[in-house]
């Protein structure tokens, strides 16, 4: 209760951040005189309590599941994160990074260090380390549990002054708030999801910051500080082929539109060669940066900017323009022929891997379906609906394609920036449900910049009505803004209460907004979904607490050696919590080895006895979820089982298991159903 | 040989001298108590000085099977006749005797005024087995309930000359499945009894073997760590970590979830689901879990003068040979358990033991964290206990707290009485930590502060 209320304050306060701002100048005409603080002072330190308030209330309203339930790790791949940061902290970092662990993927194993994003984990056992050098005597685990809220109070920072440079501070601060608030980034950040998303998003939006700021500048401390973001992102998650793709794609459409400059030349050069070489150290992606084809848009847009300097330097020297027209002919033809051939012989050879699966889909949705059955059967990997886009964006819906308006009527390089990020991450967000995600920073950016241009120029106009009444004594600070509007005025009489009218509406949307962020936070986004609670038929909070209870069985109760099979979805967490070997997990690589899985789980029993014998399973863990209710069991799931199987062994076809071509699980189910294991 | 002789005679001469022959006991009377799986027996000897000299020490023998389960052992002297008997707690200490058969211990209790010739005194003595019930059979599935087995002699061993005993074997339930008899053997509901035997020559001994059923929890803490954390500032944090297992017979074959639910009197009966906890009164902010995190089950009755309990469930219901590990903590208020003594030294007066109800804990250790700044800690323990220091780094800690490890094998709840820790500490160490913080902040602002009004750029 005391977090609602404080998050809604805090809302508010910071949406009305710019119009506090902007009263704030007036305010020390009159009454601050004795206080003696310069204007700028004072605008700075409301700034600074504002982005204070901001950073805290993002942090609190992510710990809505520590208060509901515990501090503890969520849902499937934070176990997994967690069970290799503790690894990490136990034995050190070479040792992590040279772990073969034996006790996932049973008869074949795992190499943890070299398939992984280590960035989570190093960071977690940082902040850890750094804690136990301050002598504070925390443990791990919650270090993991608030790491993620943590990365999200960060990323408000990093929102304020991303907005600040591609619009105003003021821009900066709603952009902030609404951040830190923002139901679709806040899915994936509470306390306790401890997954590389948490901290991915921040080295995301840093990345893009430093990349705009080194655009706009021309700085190479800035493309520098842009690759060591580059270098962090990539290390924390393999979303980072978002940003190979959008700042190459950025960079064309720069060149497209006749922008280019000598600033964006050394932004992207140095950060694109220096990000590259960093990131090649992570051993997960290596040469891949220099070979799959995901990452050849970027090498490309590379060596294109070389041809363009190439023929800036080359316009200059001469002076002849029909020359230099032949010349533009020929090395333009020359150069679209020279990496055609390259990137035709790479992937002949085999030297430039092709597309992946995941990045198909992306670009397809319907590949995965038809293809890929493994990643489409992941729930977070579906078409987004409209329904979730309206709960995780709210009225943030609305206002981006305001902000784009705004962005449109005021380009600069920042502000295509902002514009294709959000537009493209827009359509990967409706492509799969997890990418909403990406798209947050962006709405909320462009978002941030529809109500901020808009209050701005509601207030201005407020203004300079009560300006003339107090008789011009500060002229100097409305600017050609309020010059502009003063035309405007005499046009429309009821100009003023026009203004107050949309300024409050405005104010009643951003609550809206508030409240809705703070009931999805603390409804829907709050379960960790390995503990259930439900509400008893006294009103009472009945706790489900089965999944963990069979977790401990094993951990306690078998041989250290024992190896259970399970559906993957359990893996990462039968090993973390279970602390015992599994066949599969949540890290898919090996779709054969699910398919033998699959096949075992819809055979006959004795078929499935020798599948696996064969395995060396000593427990078969399956979930059943029909006394309670539960939804999301393995009788749920057993189609995807049938279809993951059916994919490597046609053995298994699933109009076997359907009746009529549905799908029943009671009586009227079809044999085969009924009689496999 | 001649130094063989010179070293005979004197042994020699110390036994027939001391001990065996000169003491007489009249009648002896053993009460076996086998209703939980923590054995209990009392045994009551009224013991005559039938020698030349007085005697001080009285000699009780173990059978070494026995000795190692041996957890706790009290003697009391009876004197006065019925109703106004009063009790002396007489001190009792293991003896090693050279000439012992079969290996046989002894344990010496020292009387506390020396016996003269044809006096008589009564001795009343306690002690309790641990891990004496032995499953049979080892393995039982679900729906079956547990059979153990107990061993002992139908016959006291002694090594002194016994008149007549009597022996009473207190069984949880009608159900024996078998018990050797030795005659006269006698069984009256849930009761055994054995004898009565006349004049018994010194180490006689008799086998017996009791087969019955016993669904009383085995609960044994493999290991428990209690650690006691002082903060003068008013706290008293405790954190016990258990290592439990069910010590009885193995659980064989499936467990099935419904059966346990629909039908509990006939289903899994030697399991167990929940256990008690005995909390000291006032007990604040209880947690229970373990590694994965917290577990749910638990209820507390909290009391602010009487003992609170706690009823904790394990995740998952205990059958033979499964395991849980869990850890369960709390705090109380500092001036229950903290005084000053007379000479200006504080002391800690808390209980020694397991607040588990009816558990047996195979290796205890107490670990008290003194505050940082403490010096010369000194533990008074009624019982004797392993001793040793360590250095426990906590929140803002410079030097370190120091931890007095005290450590004790085979706990029975019997223990569970209060010991004393003096430690000397000057009140001033409260302040260091917030001092440090507070400093700490004072500097980060003065930093602000003086990164806001100084002008750090090298351009003018």
């Amino acid at each position: 209760m005391v977090g609602k209320t404080e998050s809604q304050n805090g809302a508010v306060k910071a949406t009305a951040a710019p119009a506090m701002n902007l009263e704030s100048d007036l305010f020390s005409n009159f009454s601050f005189k004795s206080f003696k603080l310069k204007t700028k002072q004072q605008e700075l330190l409301l700034r600074v309590s504002i982005l204070g308030l901001v950073y805290i209330l993002a942090f609190i309203t992510r710990l809505f599941s520590v208060l509901r339930y515990e501090s503890m790790i969520h849902e499937f791949d934070p176990y997994f994160n967690y069970r290799t940061t503790l690894f990490l902290t136990e034995k050190g970092f070479y040792e992590f990074w040279n772990w073969f662990d034996s006790e996932s993927w049973y008869p074949l194993g795992r190499i943890i260090g070299g398939t992984l994003y280590p960035g989570l984990m190093v960071t977690a056992a940082f902040i850890y380390w750094t804690l136990r050098f301050l002598r504070f005597a925390v443990h791990i685990r919650e270090v993991c549990v608030l790491t993620a809220p943590f990365f999200a109070s960060n990323t408000t920072v990093v929102a304020y002054f991303f907005g600040k440079e591609i619009w105003d501070s003021g821009a900066g601060l709603v952009a902030a708030a609404f951040i830190a608030i923002c139901p679709g980034y806040i899915s994936r950040s509470v306390a306790g999801s401890y997954d590389n998303e948490g901290v991915a998003i921040f080295a995301l939006l840093l990345t893009f910051y430093l990349f705009v700021k080194a655009v706009n500048t021309g700085s190479l401390a800035w493309a520098l500080a842009s690759a060591f973001g580059y270098f962090y992102m990539v290390s924390a998650w393999g979303g980072y082929v978002f940003i190979i793709n959008l700042i190459p794609l950025y960079v064309l459409v720069l060149l497209i539109t006749g922008r280019y400059s000598m600033r964006l030349y050394v932004a992207y050069n140095c950060m694109y060669v220096l990000g590259m070489l960093l990131a090649m150290q992570i051993r997960f992606v290596g040469f891949q940066h220099v070979q799959s084809g995901e990452h050849m848009a970027a090498m490309g847009v590379f060596f294109l900017m070389q041809v363009f300097y190439f023929l800036d330097w080359v316009k200059y020297m001469l002076s002849d323009t029909k020359l230099f027209q032949a010349f533009l002919r020929i090395t333009v033809t020359s150069a679209i022929a020279v990496g055609a051939l390259a990137l035709g012989v790479g992937t002949a050879s085999g030297y430039i891997s092709p597309w992946t699966g995941r990045f198909y889909s992306l670009l397809d949705p319907t590949y995965a379906k038809d293809n890929i059955p493994i990643i489409a059967s992941v729930s977070e990997h579906q078409p987004t609906a409209w329904s979730s886009f309206m709960f995780d964006f709210h009225i943030l819906l609305f206002l981006f394609p305001a902000g784009l308006y705004f962005c449109f009527k005021k380009l600069s390089d920042a502000t295509i920036f902002i514009v294709m990020y959000g537009l493209t991450s827009m359509y990967f967000a409706g492509v799969m449900v997890r990418l909403i995600l990406v798209a947050t920073p962006a709405v909320c950016l462009i978002s941030a910049i529809a109500v901020s241009a808009t209050i701005k120029n509601l207030t201005s106009l407020l203004r300079t009505k009560s300006k003339t009444a107090v008789a011009g004594s500060s002229k100097g600070t409305g600017g050609s803004k309020a010059s502009s509007k003063a035309s405007f005025d005499q046009s429309q009489p009821f100009q003023k209460n026009g203004a107050i009218a949309l300024l409050l509406g405005a104010f009643y949307l951003l609550s809206k907004y508030a409240t809705h962020c703070t009931w999805v936070t603390s409804e829907a986004y709050s379960s960790p979904s390995i503990v259930l609670a439900a509400r008893g038929a006294h009103g009472n909070r009945v706790i489900f607490d089965d999944y963990r209870e069979a977790y401990f069985w094993l951990r306690q109760n078998t041989p250290p050696d024992a190896k259970v099979m399970s559906w993957w979805d359990y893996g990462y967490q039968i090993t973390a919590m279970g602390n015992r070997t599994v066949i599969v997990d949540n890290n898919t690589w090996n779709n054969t080895h699910i398919a033998t899985v699959g096949r075992a789980m819809s055979s006959y029993e004795d078929e499935a006895y020798e599948i696996m014998r064969s395995l060396d399973v000593d427990y078969v863990l399956v979930v059943f979820g029909g006394v309670t209710g539960y939804s999301s069991d393995d009788i749920n799931k057993f189609l995807w089982m049938v279809r993951i199987g059916g994919g490597v062994f046609p053995v298994i076809k699933e109009p076997d298991y359907l009746v009529n071509g549905d799908y029943r699980v009671d009586k009227g189910a079809a044999p085969k159903m009924l009689n496999c294991l | 040989m001649l130094s063989l002789t010179i070293i005979l005679i004197p042994i020699f001469l110390f036994i027939s001298g001391a001990s065996s022959h000169q003491i007489r006991i009249n009648n002896a009377e053993r009460r076996i108590d086998l209703s939980t799986h923590i054995v209990k027996v009392f045994l009551t000897l009224k013991v005559e000085n039938t020698g030349k000299t007085s005697a001080s020490e009285i000699l009780l023998a173990f059978p070494p099977t026995q000795v190692d389960h041996l957890a706790f052992l009290e003697a009391l002297a009876a004197t006065g006749k019925k109703k106004k008997k009063t009790y002396v707690s007489l001190a009792v200490k293991p003896t090693q005797l050279p000439d012992a058969p079969n290996e046989t211990n002894y344990y010496t209790i020292v009387l506390a005024n020396p016996l003269n010739t044809g006096e008589t005194a009564t001795l009343e003595i306690l002690y309790i087995l641990t891990h004496s019930l032995e499953p049979f059979p080892v393995e039982i599935s679900q729906s079956e309930s547990q059979l153990v087995y107990y061993r002992d002699s139908a016959l006291i061993l002694s090594p002194y000359h016994i008149k007549q005993q009597t022996t009473f074997i207190k069984i949880p339930s009608n159900k024996v499945e078998s018990f050797t008899r030795v005659e006269p053997t006698d069984r009256a509901g849930n009761e055994l009894k054995y004898g009565p035997y006349e004049d018994r020559p010194p180490y006689s001994y008799s086998p017996l073997l009791v087969h019955f059923e016993n669904n009383n929890p085995f609960s044994v803490v493999e290991e428990l760590v209690r650690e006691v954390e002082i903060s003068h500032w008013g706290n008293l944090q405790i954190t016990e970590q258990y290592k439990l297992a069910h010590a009885g017979a193995r659980h064989k074959g499936i467990f099935s979830r419904v059966d346990y639910q629909s039908k509990p009197a006939f289903s899994g009966v030697s399991s167990f689901k929940h256990l008690l906890a005995r909390l000291p009164p006032r007990v604040h902010s209880v947690y229970y879990r373990d590694e994965i995190g917290n577990i749910s089950t638990s209820h507390l009755r909290a009391d602010s003068w009487k003992i609170s309990e706690l009823e904790i469930e394990p995740r998952y219901p205990l059958f033979g040979g499964w395991r849980a590990t869990f850890v369960i903590g709390y705090g109380l208020p500092l001036e229950d358990f903290l005084f000053e003594s007379s000479d200006g030294r504080r002391y800690l007066n808390f209980t020694f033991g397991c607040p588990l109800v009816e558990t047996v804990v195979d290796k205890l250790t107490i670990k008290v964290v003194l505050p940082e700044g403490a010096k010369g800690p000194s533990a008074v323990v009624p019982f004797p206990v392993e001793q040793r220091l360590e250095t426990k780094y906590s929140y803002l800690d410079v030097v370190g707290r120091t931890v007095v490890v005290l450590e004790k094998k085979n706990v029975v709840p019997v223990h569970n009485i209060p010991f004393q820790l003096y430690y000397t500490f000057k009140p001033i160490f409260m302040l260091a930590e917030p001092l440090m913080l507070a400093s700490a902040f004072f500097l980060f602002f003065t930093a602000c502060v003086a990164y806001l009004h100084v002008d750090l750029s090298i351009r003018k």
